[in-house]
């Protein structure tokens, strides 16, 4: 029976791998469904740390700290600055509506059925790998074998910084 | 992290006694310097304004920041009206824990040979955690956003704006500067940068990367005040503007965990900084492959003389120095120490070559 | 192996997709909606690294559109292992978010200023 469920309850691990995955699916909800902007904002902080805490028991131990060093160091507070950047100080009631819930919800729904039909339904090729630590290979992938997109990345990401440097930059006073 | 990256030591366990005795022990530390750093700052300001300071509760004063703190607790607390009442409870929180975090990744001091098992004096071991570090330090920046949010106050708003973008921007900086280290050491293991400072060159001068790295130590340094809000950079609070800056409403234990916070950033950063340039628990003259437990001890030592060396100067430059105006701080982190971090990198390639 | 089987991974991540459509199909706001946009590309990740963890690498490179003088084991050790593609594809993933998320706060900051509100159904004009 517990075999059957896929996770092995006897280490004490797994229960901290149902810790993390109740709050990542649990605060992937508040940042739907909540009605207050920055709720949703901090509940979106405590799934980044989630997903965090999944790559770990992956073993990719450099896409867990990148997750944390990206997501909820950089990307987050970008947002968090979207949030508060455009909305007045004094503006308790955050606007946040949700519009047509009712067929959000039943799109979403039908997606999740559906792959999670895939996920259980499809016989997945496993195979025993014992964990190895992850950074050295990624280097090494990064300049070897996926050397064109990682610089392609470097130029996008160069790309990216004017771009918004020039989008959010105050328009000068036209003569 | 993930179990495979332990460093395989003979009879690993998942768990083992000593290991949960280094993490207590370090949680310990971290918690124990904190109190005897705002001892320290207030006497360090007092000699250098030419004052007594705190000196009635305990000898030299020492019991100072106990009667501190008591009283703090016994302050009423406040939480304003408008109000958002549990991210305002939560900040201080989230502020702390980041803080206090961050010295899990330091290894303190040389590995320790008990009962045939090799001891690590590090808590989060493994080589992503100069990656953690730098993620725990932007981390800090919620604990100001959402208090400064959940204030509803003009001043407090403000300060936590302009506190997550120093924080930001020179986070970008602080990792620049550290992947010239990394290249001079060909190392992202904090115990591997460490073991590659020790050494001397001539028979007296030790091989620390402050003397490879000089331009990343100073990137490194400026950036850790401007992470940890420390004058010249504490722009967020800036009393002269902002009245308090994110902590204008807080009061009581609320307003000490922010406190703590700084204190506990202020020493992660310094224990980083020895770690990456000073040599970290290493010494010249070391004897190498030395595993006693005397000798660990010894180097714990070493490395928190260099480390109370660094707090001093941290404190000094506090009530030396005058604050920048906010712009000027933008310009120091994007116009002088990216480019000066990125010239120095490519430098750096160019010598590893040559 | 970790704790749990492949399935509860991807199963966390369907959990995230579907999350992430429903906030961007219902949310007015395009912050709320660049939220849901990083839910997806979390849930995509999830997944790149649990298939990278649990499911069978290819023996060699594969074809590519770039020749590699070497192929096999040695590849491996100069290209990195084959197995480690999906953690690859997540960092790649990860740059592209941040890269995402700057310009389109750029773009929310643009519309808060010209339209004063940033409602992504008051957003119908073409020109500024």
């Amino acid at each position: 029976m517990i075999a059957a469920l896929g996770i092995r309850l006897g280490d004490p691990a797994a229960y901290v791998f149902l810790a993390f995955a109740a709050m990542t699916c649990g605060s992937a909800l508040i940042v739907a469904a909540s009605r207050n902007i920055v709720y949703s904002a901090y509940a979106l902080l405590l799934t980044f740390f989630g997903v965090a805490g999944l790559y770990a028991f992956l073993d990719a131990d450099f896409i867990a700290a990148a997750q944390l060093l990206v997501y909820v160091g950089g990307i987050l507070v970008l947002i968090l600055f979207g949030v508060m950047l455009t909305h007045k100080i004094r503006d308790i009631n955050l606007s946040n509506e949700t519009t047509n819930p009712i067929i959000g919800a039943a799109i979403a729904g039908f997606i999740f059925l559906a792959l999670a039909y895939v996920s259980i339904y499809t016989k997945w090729d496993v195979v025993e790998r014992t964990a190895s630590p992850t950074t050295g290979e990624i280097g090494k992938a990064f300049v070897g074998k996926y050397l064109l997109p990682f610089e392609a990345s470097s130029v996008l990401l160069l790309g990216a910084l004017i771009g918004a440097a020039y989008l959010a930059r105050r328009e000068k006073e036209k003569p | 992290m993930g179990r495979g990256n332990r460093p395989v030591v003979k009879g690993d366990k998942a768990i083992r006694f000593w290991d949960i005795a280094v993490v207590i022990g370090v949680f310990a530390v971290v918690m124990q310097i904190v109190p005897l750093l705002v001892w320290a700052e207030r006497r360090i300001s007092a000699l250098i304004q030419d004052r007594v300071g705190p000196n009635r509760v305990g000898p030299f004063g020492l019991f100072q920041p106990l009667a501190d703190a008591i009283k703090l607790l016994f302050k009423e607390d406040v939480i304003p009206d408008g109000a958002d009442r549990f991210l305002f409870v939560l900040a201080p929180a989230l502020a702390f824990f980041p803080a206090a975090m961050t010295a899990t990744v330091i290894p303190f001091g040389a590995p320790m040979l008990i009962g045939g098992e090799m001891l690590q004096l590090q808590v989060c071991r493994g080589n992503v955690g100069m990656m953690l570090f730098m993620a725990l330090t932007g981390l800090s920046v919620y604990g100001i956003a959402f208090g400064g949010w959940a204030s509803n106050n003009k001043y407090a708003m403000l300060g936590s704006l302009r506190a997550s973008a120093q924080v930001l921007s020179y986070e970008i900086a602080m990792g620049i500067a550290l992947v010239s280290v990394f290249m001079t050491s060909q190392s992202v293991d904090l115990n591997t940068i460490v073991a590659d400072q020790t050494g001397t060159w001539m028979g007296f001068v030790p091989k620390w990367n402050v003397l490879k790295q000089p331009l990343a130590f100073v990137i490194f340094f400026i950036a850790a005040f401007a992470e940890t809000n420390r004058l010249p950079f504490d722009l967020a609070e800036c009393e002269a503007e902002l009245v308090g800056g994110y902590h204008t409403e807080y009061s009581s234990m609320k307003f000490s965990l922010f406190f703590l916070a700084e204190y506990a950033a202020m020493f992660s950063s310094c224990c980083m900084i020895t770690t990456l340039f000073l040599g970290g628990w290493s010494f010249p003259g070391m004897p190498a492959g030395e595993t006693g437990k005397l000798f660990s001890l010894l180097t714990v030592a070493v490395f928190f003389t260099k480390v109370a060396v660094l707090l001093f100067f941290f404190i000094v430059v506090r009530w030396t120095l005058p604050r920048f105006r906010f712009d000027q701080l933008m310009h120091l982190g994007w116009k002088t120490l990216i480019p000066l971090g990125l010239a120095n990198i490519a430098a750096t390639g160019v010598a590893a070559q040559l | 192996m970790p704790v749990a089987n492949l399935e509860w991974f991807l199963l966390i991540g369907a959990f995230l997709f579907a999350t992430g459509v429903f906030t961007i199909l219902t949310r007015k706001n395009a912050v709320s909606v660049l939220m849901g946009v990083e839910l997806v590309l979390n849930s995509a990740n999830i997944n790149l690294v649990a298939f990278s963890r649990f499911v069978r690498s290819p023996a060699t490179l594969g074809p590519t559109s770039i020749e590699f003088p070497l192929q096999g084991e040695a590849a491996h050790h100069v290209y990195g292992a084959a197995w480690i593609g999906g953690n690859v594809f997540a960092a790649f993933v990860i740059i592209l978010a941040a890269a995402e998320a700057a310009v389109a706060l750029a773009i929310i900051l643009g519309i808060y200023r010209n339209l004063g509100d940033v409602d992504v159904d008051e957003v119908t004009a073409m020109k500024g």
